[in-house]
């Protein structure tokens, strides 16, 4: 077992009910599992398909389980699978130090929808999460989900993305595995090909 | 993904709480399983079903809690092992069911789960069900984190047996529906034969016939079993101590406080300062070991969700032991160190430590917060909940609206429990006016049906779902008819459990373990009642508003059900009736002579309006392609197209 950046490791994986938050973070729980790390997943997933926003927390340690709900502050890792998600996410959870990796396609919120409140430009989200972070990702997951033919697989674009930055031990070889256990032999495929777009991405 | 009927002894594996639980049952040989759906207990009785064949189970989803409970424990009488898991609600359902149980006692094991819901995150209150372990007078264990929610799972079968009682289990939110790794034990080969012994002696609970009755005998017997509960208690492996010898304060948590708990003594670097009871037997506390604990120091801090219920049992001990362990202060609830509502986090608990031990904590650096919360303001808009795309419910409630608009009457919507509970919020047009339990929508509307003699002309109507009016409604819907109440009872028939994921209920011809099953037809049984029962497609608007309106001329109790099978239900997630397409040249955006009724009225989050254009547009990854706002664009301007095979 690789001895981690910091014990426990936060992983905070946000986005818009319906996105596959939850499914994505049993994959990327379930990859660091098989390498034989303790992990917690705190989430709600009551009204998470009706448009709300979701949130997955992940604890990554070599030891010992703690809540889990993430400290306010202390995330090391933001995955959005929509952009103000991820300055929602940071306004509780971050720090100077935190890493954000965001999709770049806005899911309108409702209010938007009708006229009642803005939603931004994604230069200024940009700009925003710069400001707020050491680094930060922007990739176009929901697009090449949508040339994959399904935008679902954008949430497995983004796991490929956080793969890539070689922060945590997140192999194809472990992906190939937990995908294997989860879903249809015939979605392998595409979902590897989603996996390698995402490890693209950030290199 | 953990396979749960995997004999794998020993291996470690990532499991949500409710699987854990649903482990502990399967290590326990569990025979029976009942339930009613409910967030978040609902995985409970899923993923049993999904092993039922293996692990030879008769699983089923009850009609409600209450039922549920009653086949549970039909299975104890006739002696094998049963669990039946719900909602804090549930509990509430099964509660005069549960009275008498616990009266009569039981044989086979019997584990009651409930799954409560600290700070409402799914429920339409956060009703504690705790309480009712020490009303009923029946073992209460609580697990604190997930290894515990398998062992104490199978441990709660043999101390039913033990004590020949129904024993409840307690999980909450931040349990059932979180994750953590269980070590998995042995699955035992149990085949049992189902006999109910009733032929013995009146008072032999073994073999006799049972009943609670005679009650004060049985109540005796009851307060020996609560007494037995108490001594196995004191030497429980789930009650533990970790902390200094001599503490300066004392924590007494248990659940999933337990893990705030020690997370917040950790930021604070308390872990030489502090110790930690974490109790897993939190009904009736076992007093030996109390005391010991409760002797370490003068200051002790309760720490729990959601009313003071171990605080008070402690105060009690404490007041009972004073003599031998002095005079403490305390801290919980009561004092207001923790909140007394809402759920609780590290973040809460750490702010009450810090007070106490006067330990500074700052979970962010002042000047960093300020700044992403005013970014946050500014650049993140609030995300209410509405209804999905292609959900029935937007097209029902629009009808409904528009209905009571012309209507004119200041007529108004009594809701219920599901997924349309929303149409008290701007994506049901704010036209659910009145919201309690399940059923009581058409209960209440019964009462305001009879008001016409006390001056009330407001009309009502009433909706409830397929799940929900087998659950809840049928006592009601009998009562209206019965006292010729008027109202108009719309159910909203979406062909499933669609609020707790699509589970089967008695409308449907499958059970819960995929077998067919004989399905009871809503229209029948209300026209059998002697209402009057109309049946329409929420998705055709203008036939079903007419309808309304027509209904809420006539007397009585009439029935309106609008019938379309749920967007995520299995047969249309992912499958569009219609590609969606805006003739810009036909959008009049805001010139448009509703203003953009589309978007700012209607709001299905697959339409969005494109400030640059100023014209409406499908987002094209969020459309289900249901079809419906072609039928509210007035210009003609949102067509439905043939869905393009991908």
């Amino acid at each position: 077992m690789k001895p981690l950046i910091q014990d426990p490791y936060n992983i905070i994986l946000a986005g818009v009910g319906g996105q596959g938050n939850v499914m994505g973070s049993r994959i990327l729980a379930n990859m660091l599992s098989r390498k034989g790390y303790f992990l917690t997943i705190g989430e709600t997933f009551g009204a998470s398909q009706r448009g709300g926003s979701v949130m997955s927390h992940l604890r990554v340690s070599a030891a010992s389980t703690l809540s889990t709900q993430i400290p306010k502050g202390k995330a090391h890792i933001v995955i959005a699978l929509e952009p103000v998600e991820a300055i929602r996410i940071i306004a509780a959870y971050g720090n100077r130090e935190v890493i954000v990796l965001t999709n770049t396609r806005p899911v309108h919120p409702v209010s938007v929808i009708a006229g009642e409140s803005g939603y931004p430009e994604i230069e200024t989200i940009q700009k925003t999460l710069e400001g707020l972070s050491s680094r930060v990702w922007l990739i176009e997951a929901t697009e090449e989900a949508l040339r994959l033919g399904n935008p679902i697989l954008s949430n497995i674009i983004m796991i490929g993305a956080v793969s890539g930055l070689d922060i945590l031990p997140l192999e194809l070889e472990d992906f190939t595995a937990v995908i294997e256990e989860t879903f249809p032999k015939k979605l392998l495929d595409v979902n590897r090909q989603a996996f390698q777009i995402g490890r693209d991405k950030v290199k | 993904m953990p396979k749960l009927n995997e004999d794998k002894e020993g291996i470690r594996v990532l499991m949500m709480g409710n699987e854990a639980i649903v482990r502990g049952a399967l290590e326990a040989g569990v025979n029976v399983a009942a339930g009613y759906p409910g967030t978040p207990s609902s995985e409970i009785i899923e993923n049993l079903s999904k092993v039922a064949q293996e692990r030879h189970l008769y699983v089923e989803w009850s009609t409600n809690e209450k039922i549920s409970l009653e086949v549970a424990a039909a299975a104890s009488f006739a002696g094998l092992r049963a669990i039946c898991p719900m909602k804090q609600n549930g509990v509430n359902v099964a509660s005069d069911f549960l009275l008498h149980l616990a009266g009569s006692g039981t044989r086979g094991g019997l584990v009651l789960v409930t799954c409560d819901d600290p700070g409402a995150l799914s429920s339409a209150n956060e009703g504690e069900s705790r309480h009712f372990a020490r009303m009923i007078e029946i073992p209460l264990l609580e697990p604190g984190d997930f290894q515990e929610a398998k062992d104490m799972t199978k441990w709660a079968f043999e101390l039913s047996e033990e004590l020949k009682n129904v024993v409840m289990l307690r999980s909450v939110t931040r349990m059932s529906h979180a994750s953590g790794m269980v070590r998995l034990g042995k699955l035992p080969e149990r085949m049992v034969k189902a006999e109910f012994k009733c032929r013995g002696p009146l008072l032999d609970q073994e073999t006799g016939p049972v009943s609670s009755m005679p009650v004060v005998y049985h109540h005796t017997l009851q307060q020996e079993k609560l007494r037995r509960a108490r001594e196995l208690f004191e030497e429980s492996p789930f009650n533990t101590y970790e902390g200094p010898e001599k503490p300066e304060l004392l924590v007494i948590t248990g659940s999933a406080c337990t893990l705030y708990c020690r997370e917040a003594i950790h930021l604070l670097g308390l872990k030489d300062r502090v110790g930690l009871l974490k109790l897993g037997t939190t009904w009736p506390l076992p007093p030996k070991f109390m005391k010991k604990y409760l002797a370490l120091t003068e200051k002790i801090l309760i720490v729990e969700e959601v009313i003071p219920f171990l605080e008070d049992s402690v105060k009690i001990l404490a007041a009972e032991q004073a003599a031998e362990i002095g005079i403490k202060t305390f801290y919980g609830k009561n004092d207001g160190t923790i909140p007394m509502v809402g759920e609780l986090n590290p973040d809460l608990v750490a702010a009450g430590l810090s007070k106490i031990m006067g330990a500074p904590y700052a979970s962010m650096d002042g000047e960093y917060a300020k700044e992403a919360q005013e970014a946050a303001g500014a650049l993140a808009p609030e995300r209410d909940l509405t209804f999905c795309p292609g959900c029935p419910h937007r097209a029902s409630f629009w009808s409904i609206h528009k209905a009571l608009q012309l209507d004119n009457r200041k007529g108004f919507v009594c809701g219920d429990i599901g997924c349309y509970s929303l149409g008290a919020r701007p994506a049901g047009f704010s036209t659910v006016k009145i919201a309690h339990a399940m059923g009581s929508g058409l209960g209440l509307a019964c009462g305001f049906g009879k008001l016409e003699a006390f001056g009330m002309d407001q009309p009502t109507l009433t909706v409830c779902g397929d799940s929900t009016f087998f659950h809840a409604a049928l006592p009601a819907l009998v009562n209206a008819v019965h006292h010729e109440a008027n109202t108009t009872l719309i159910i909203l028939d979406n062909s499933g459990t669609a609020m707790t994921g699509f589970q089967p209920h008695p409308g449907l011809p499958i059970n819960a373990l995929g077998q067919a099953a004989p399905q009871i037809d809503i229209a029948k049984v209300c026209e059998a009642m002697g209402a009057k029962v109309v049946i329409r497609d929420p998705f055709e608007l203008e036939e079903t508003r007419a309808t309304i309106n027509a209904l809420l001329e006539e007397e009585g109790i009439k029935v309106l059900i609008l019938r379309q099978i749920c967007a995520l239900s299995p047969e249309k997630k992912g499958k569009k009736s219609h590609t969606m397409r805006i003739d810009e040249s036909r959008c009049l955006g805001e010139e448009c002579g509703c203003n953009r009724l589309c978007t700012r009225v209607f709001r299905c989050p697959g339409l969005i309006w494109d400030k640059e254009k100023k014209k409406s547009r499908i987002d094209e990854v969020i459309c289900a392609g249901c079809g419906v706002c072609a039928d509210i664009c007035t210009s003609g301007a949102i067509r439905r197209e043939e869905p393009v095979s991908v």
